[in-house]
């Protein structure tokens, strides 16, 4: 069983759908990543306000033919990797205001 | 630029999106740079609304990379709110400035919205030198210190140079000041003509001996036997090449809404004013002119030893008078690298005096990662 937890799109990224993927750019160091579908979907989809698993019940799972419990384990694998790249942030409550990070001098 | 970039600028390119845009805000300035190629009188710049509509325009034609530039673009009132819609419709923004007018409140508000990266012009480490370039005394000193301020809120900052008569002896005290403020650094040794075609400055041009001696500086250009090394013959491939993203995957919008292939190559194919962005990037005749031209489609380039490999700008070719032309400057550029005459230049039974050159890149700029590609989710 997965945690309930919420995601939210970084706000220092600079981001762009092209084609099927997107492109997401890290203001923190300038880091270029490309999300595959199913990515961009989740990455879309996570506005703070929405909880992962709905995310995966309504928005992933129709689209693929995915068990769901399984993609629930690799919906939030997928978000931790994000999140450590600094581009989704994730917490156990509900984020209205995605929070700035610290300075890195 | 990373290889992640690059198969982004591939796709961009199959799908006939415009991945980056250059507008300038303004082309006034509050320094008067003898090179600049720049007419600095506001002759109806757009409004904060045309330019927040072009904005929305670009981000829904696919527009992902925006350089702002100008003109200085902190003379702009409404800079900050240009910028804030700009980064509230998720562009990867970067900025050029002189940074004479950021200070430490500035550099913290381009911090916390996210801008990629800041290039400042430096011309020299020394205050004479420098000053001297930009009509402005006390210049230098400012923009050192509107680098600092953006360094200790933590921005990634590039020191722009051009190599010209002026500042040729000063090409490694701006490296090492750049070294010394922990920022990133390029040297453009060109000089551009002006955008109404007007060549008198390029009289500024450092000239032979000053190219020659950095072609083969190792600390500016690596392996100088690589760098100078004879081009390789033309290949097929090679023949159906495209010149530069120039129309392809990028363009530039002038101040009063003109829109260019690029800010080197000043084509009107129509104003962003009059139609939409997305209208002008597909139906324009001049972009598909642009975009239909190959090497074997050029006069004299296509049989030129230097065709493969030479870096041939389309922009300074057209200001020459034909686009599907040579671009004499770099014609130059290649001899002066190689010590092998272009076939224009046989063809003029011309000696360079001057050249254009590449832009040497002195520091790597973006790294790139792939995410989600493993992932076990099932991929469609």
């Amino acid at each position: 069983m997965t945690k309930n937890i919420y995601v939210a799109r970084s706000s220092r990224i600079a981001a762009r759908k092209l084609g099927e993927e997107m492109l997401v750019m890290s203001a923190r160091d300038s880091t270029l990543f490309t999300l595959n579908a199913t990515a961009t979907i989740l990455w879309q989809a996570a506005d703070g306000a929405t909880p992962l698993r709905e995310i995966v019940e309504k928005k992933i799972c129709p689209e693929f033919e995915v068990e769901e419990e399984q993609a629930q384990r690799d919906a939030q694998s997928l978000a931790e990797e994000l999140a450590s790249h600094g581009i989704l942030l994730i917490s156990q409550e509900p984020i209205s205001n995605p929070a700035r990070e610290p300075v890195q001098v | 630029m990373s290889k992640l970039l690059q198969e982004m600028g591939d796709r961009a390119l199959q799908l006939g999106v415009p991945l980056s845009a250059h507008i300038d805000l303004t082309y006034r300035c509050n320094e008067q740079c003898v090179h600049c190629y720049l007419d600095h009188h506001d002759h109806g710049e757009m409004t904060t609304t045309e330019i927040k509509r072009l904005l929305k325009e670009m981000a829904e034609a696919g527009v992902f990379i925006l350089t702002l530039s100008g003109g200085e673009i902190f003379l702009r009132k409404d800079f900050f709110e240009i910028l804030e819609c700009a980064r509230e419709l998720t562009f990867c923004i970067k900025l050029k400035t002189n940074a004479v007018l950021i200070r430490q409140a500035q550099a913290k508000r381009l911090r916390d919205l996210g801008v990629e990266s800041v290039q400042v012009s430096i011309y020299s480490h020394r205050p004479e030198v420098h000053d001297a370039v930009t009509k402005v005394p006390g210049s230098l000193r400012r923009s050192i210190e509107g680098i600092r301020f953006l360094k200790s809120q933590g921005m990634k900052v590039i020191i722009a140079n051009v190599l010209m008569t002026k500042n040729a002896d000063d090409i490694h005290g701006v490296h090492d000041l750049a070294a010394e403020l922990g920022v990133e650094s390029t040297l453009d040794p060109t000089v551009s003509p002006m955008m109404d075609g007007d060549r008198s400055i390029l009289n500024l041009n450092a000239g032979d001996a000053a190219l020659h001696k950095l072609f083969r500086d190792p600390s500016l250009i690596g392996n100088a036997e690589e760098f100078c090394v004879p081009p390789p013959a033309p290949t097929p491939d090679s023949m159906d090449s495209l010149p530069c993203s120039a129309g392809h995957t990028g363009c530039y919008v002038s101040p009063y809404g003109e829109l260019y292939p690029c800010v080197a190559f000043p084509l009107s194919c129509g104003n962003v004013r009059q139609q939409r962005f997305i209208d002008i990037w597909r139906n324009s005749e001049q972009l598909k002119e642009v975009r239909s031209i190959r090497l074997r489609d050029l006069s004299g380039c296509s049989q030129c030893v230097h065709g493969a490999t030479c870096t041939r700008c389309p922009g300074m070719a057209f200001l020459e008078g034909n686009m599907r032309g040579p671009s004499t400057a770099d014609c130059q550029k290649s001899y002066a690298r190689t010590g092998i005459p272009s076939a224009n230049l046989q063809a003029k039974k011309e000696v360079p005096a001057s050249g254009r050159l590449i832009q040497i890149q002195l520091v790597p700029g973006f790294t790139g990662t792939r995410l989600g590609h493993p992932a076990t989710l099932p991929v469609q």
